[in-house]
């Protein structure tokens, strides 16, 4: 599933809807759309284990009953998790996300000239001792230097022979957003090595909101702040 | 449980749209292969959102995969960056539901639907990595087999094809798959097996027979290596086509394809008769399927996919009797949910304009006339029964209705056409202008939009037309701008945009359509020297077939620029595709008199196709 891109997700959970007899409301004109948005695009290539979308219902069954129907109309590779009821005002997806979990996999650690040892100690010189980290984002248009400190907001490596893992939690949405890609290509720069795309396996973990609207300035108050998306909504009961 | 592909994740996310390869589309079919009597590859020999745009595909992979011994996968072209990928990394071209080499299969069945897909069907064995010859395949390699229109003369692709099945498929695979789960176990040769396929009706084995060839380059003869095989190859047709199989659970594709909907196929055949038109003739007879069998299709189909928009298949789908009721059961059933009436070209009267209108943004979409020729004489002469008055009162009606756009679709290098033909196009096309504009100011809504789009025609086996001759690609040229020119002169000229085909590319099919089997080294030649993807203008490569025609030092125009006369041998003579070559040669002698003959249902012209005895035919009989 995940050399299908985003716009052919959305519609083929829109054919899955139809098929699950879910009652989702369409929009007004000449060619009505199914009312639905999703939280964050996912780059081909990448595989996810938390992705959100809101959908407008005129009527529903109970989340069990849904998951259930919904399920019954995936293919392999896809499933659903979660079907809750959002309050009645609430902003889409889209708009709440925040921040995403990765875990991104180097494969075969050996062909690499380090050890666990050496990997965390480079990225505590280069991530976590640090008050600031800049690197240069290119857009089409122009270059924009960034912190990287203030956009990552954790970063951590462990070993599951033979591989090597990386776990970053980064600022995703509308407002700001990194990708786990270019914090990566910005490490490997530090070490010298070459970052080869094709070596990293990119898996999403999960996607946040902020539980409340506060200012935030510190990392730590950040992730405290942060929850699950599906904690907007309430299961539905039959 | 995925299956393993066949391609790498590196190689996967380098090229353009992975998405063609990976299989595991919704509905797709997973059986066990080690449990199967018969591997079955089902090709089609373009990219994949063109084949799974292919009604006739998706029938045939879900009536083999509903025998329970017969596992058939789906196949097509690679994409040129990957095809360039597997020939230097020696990657095999596979099957999308397996993912396992296609040399691994006992059947490859190709759908040959156009000419300039050729090359890309050498290219589907060569990357098979299949020997492309027959005379060069061993008893553990499938068996190719082709079907489709292009079949009604294999000839040019006789060299690379174990066998071709005439006519629709739903009929003989049975019996040539009994065959084959005989033979497999035996000690019998690879021949002994096409031997025995070759006496089953519909199947051609062209390696059994042989051509011979007059010092004038026409033929002289066929004969069969054996004489206990016919010497005519017979069309298989669908008689009881209601209760025919079709997909109740077609695949849904996840990435766009070109048609990406749920199909109704309602009819086959047509009644109409023009005569250019290949379709026309060899699906004869016209046979309707049985509108409650289309509603149920309808239903079913949709909740099996959950696609957003349905719609009707056939050949000329105003003939369908029940049209009306049909039509105005689905906007009544479906539109409500979501789900979109796609309506075909359909003719122009108040009842397609009602029914247009309800389905349709009419300010955004176009109303669509084929006239196919500009002067009512020369649309007398190749049979197409529209009049200046339907266009133009039709028009009128959706002009009145707030229609502004309209789409006129012709053909330049008919028979018997001359430069008064060509010039009329522009002129019945201001004509259509001046009605527009005959709406009061205030109540249009600005201008309207026609745009005129020409063809070169080209001669096909078994239409009347069969023997004429084509031009020069220069030619072809001139007459397109004839029409240019014309338009230019045209009061309304500004309302009117004109776009034409590709010349070149019409010689060439036409080389093929009407070609024999010394075509067969022209076409491995081009291959080898790089032509593939043919059907597309941004691969096509003039340059390259000039080259291979330059090497062979062939002469293309005995194929194309050569009248043939009536006593000729056709190299598709040896198929009896229901209509009779006498019925052909009339309807010829009937053209060129101007005179057009009426539709099968208001009288029978006696085509040949009532020894089918069903369908239109018989219908005032029921």
């Amino acid at each position: 599933m995940k050399f299908i891109g985003h716009l052919d997700i959305m519609r083929y959970f829109q054919k899955a809807i139809r098929r699950a007899e879910i009652d989702i409301a369409y929009s007004e004109g000449y060619s009505p759309h199914q009312i639905m948005s999703f939280a964050a695009p996912l780059g081909v290539g990448l595989e996810s284990d938390g992705e959100y979308f809101d959908i407008e219902v005129h009527s529903t069954k109970s989340s069990t009953e849904s998951i259930e129907n919904l399920n019954r109309e995936m293919v392999d590779g896809m499933e659903i998790i979660e079907f809750k009821c959002l309050p009645e005002n609430a902003k889409t997806a889209m708009s709440i996300v925040a921040a995403a979990d990765y875990k991104v996999i180097l494969k075969d650690m050996n062909s690499y000239p380090l050890n666990l040892a050496q990997w965390e100690e480079k990225l505590s010189e280069f991530f976590v001792k640090p008050s600031e980290v800049l690197i240069t984002k290119k857009t089409k248009k122009s270059e924009k230097i960034i912190d990287l400190k203030k956009l990552v907001y954790d970063f951590r490596i462990e070993k599951e022979n033979p591989d090597i893992i990386f776990y970053l939690k980064v600022c995703t949405g509308s407002m700001d957003n990194i990708k786990p890609e270019l914090v990566l290509e910005a490490f490997f720069d530090y070490l010298e090595l070459p970052y080869v795309e094709s070596d990293f396996h990119v898996r999403r973990l999960e996607a946040y909101m902020n539980k409340e609207e506060i200012e935030q300035t510190d990392v730590q108050s950040i992730l405290n702040n942060l929850v699950p998306l599906g904690s907007a909504g309430e299961d539905i009961e039959s | 449980m995925s299956t393993k592909l066949a391609l790498s994740d590196e190689i996967l996310l380098t090229i353009d749209k992975p998405a063609r390869y990976i299989g595991n589309e919704l509905n797709m079919v997973k059986k066990d292969p080690d449990k199967m009597a018969i591997r079955f590859a089902m090709c089609f020999p373009d990219v994949y959102e063109i084949g799974m745009s292919h009604l006739g595909m998706q029938i045939l992979y879900d009536m083999f995969n509903k025998k329970d011994d017969v596992y058939c996968e789906r196949v097509f072209s690679p994409w040129p960056d990957l095809q360039q990928i597997m020939k230097e990394k020696n990657i095999p071209l596979f099957g999308l539901e397996s993912q396992d080499p296609l040399n691994k299969f006992d059947f490859i069945g190709i759908t040959i639907q156009y000419e300039m897909c050729y090359t890309n069907i050498l290219q589907i064995l060569d990357l098979s990595q299949i020997p492309m010859k027959t005379v060069e395949r061993e008893r553990n390699h499938p068996f190719i087999i082709g079907g489709g229109p292009c079949t009604y003369n294999p000839e040019p692709i006789a060299d690379f094809f174990d066998l071709f099945y005439i006519g629709e498929g739903e009929i003989r695979y049975d019996e040539l798959l009994e065959l084959y789960k005989k033979w497999k176990p035996s000690s019998h040769s690879r021949e002994d097996f096409l031997h025995e396929a070759a006496k089953i009706p519909g199947i051609y084995v062209p390696s059994l027979y042989k051509v011979i060839y007059q010092p004038d380059g026409t033929i002289e003869d066929r004969t069969a290596i054996y004489d206990d095989i016919p010497m005519t190859i017979e069309k298989q047709v669908v008689m009881d086509f209601s209760n025919a199989t079709y997909p109740q659970k077609p695949i849904v594709p996840f990435i766009r394809v070109t048609q990406d909907r749920v199909v109704l196929e309602i009819q086959r055949g047509c009644i109409r008769g023009c005569r250019f038109c290949q379709a026309g003739m060899i699906y004869r007879p016209n046979r309707e399927k049985d509108i409650d069998v289309l509603k149920e299709h309808a239903y079913t189909l949709l909740k099996n996919t959950g696609q957003d928009e349905i719609s009707l298949s056939s050949l000329s789908s105003s003939d369908y009797t029940h049209l009306e009721e049909l039509v105005t059961f689905l906007i009544d059933n479906f539109k409500e949910k979501g789900v979109n009436i796609s309506l075909p070209s359909l003719r122009i009267d108040a009842f397609s304009l009602d029914v247009m209108s309800k389905v349709q943004d009419i300010r955004k979409s176009s109303l669509t006339f084929a006239p196919e020729a500009g002067s009512q004489r020369l649309r007398d002469v190749i049979n197409k029964g529209l009049t200046e008055e339907d266009i133009i009162n039709g028009s009128g009606q959706a002009f009145d209705g707030g229609w502004q756009k309209v789409k006129l679709y012709f053909m330049l290098g008919l028979p018997s056409e001359e430069e008064e033909d060509r010039k009329a196009i522009p002129q019945l096309a201001n004509r259509i202008a001046t009605r527009y504009y005959e709406i009061p100011k205030e109540q249009r809504n600005g201008k309207c939009q026609i745009t005129m789009s020409t063809s070169f025609f080209v001669p096909k086996p078994f239409t009347p037309f069969q023997w004429v001759k084509m031009y020069d690609p220069e030619e072809y040229i001139s007459f397109a701008k004839i029409v240019n020119n014309e338009l230019k002169e045209q009061i309304n000229k500004k309302s009117i945009r004109y776009i034409y085909h590709e010349a070149h590319v019409t010689v060439l099919e036409g080389l093929f359509a009407r070609g024999d089997r010394r075509l067969g080294d022209v076409l491995l030649k081009a291959y080898e020297n790089g032509c593939v993807f043919d059907a597309w203008t941004e691969f096509f490569d003039l340059a390259k077939w000039k080259k291979t025609f330059a090497e062979l030092n062939f002469d293309t125009e005995f194929y194309t620029k050569r009248e043939r006369s009536f006593e000729e041998i056709l190299p598709w003579d040896f198929i009896f595709c229901g209509v009779t070559k006498e019925f052909l040669k009339k309807e010829w002698d009937t053209a060129m008199t101007e005179k057009v003959t009426p539709n099968c249902r208001m009288q029978c012209s006696g085509c040949g196709a009532l020894n089918y005895k069903g369908g239109v035919c018989f219908e005032d009989k029921n």
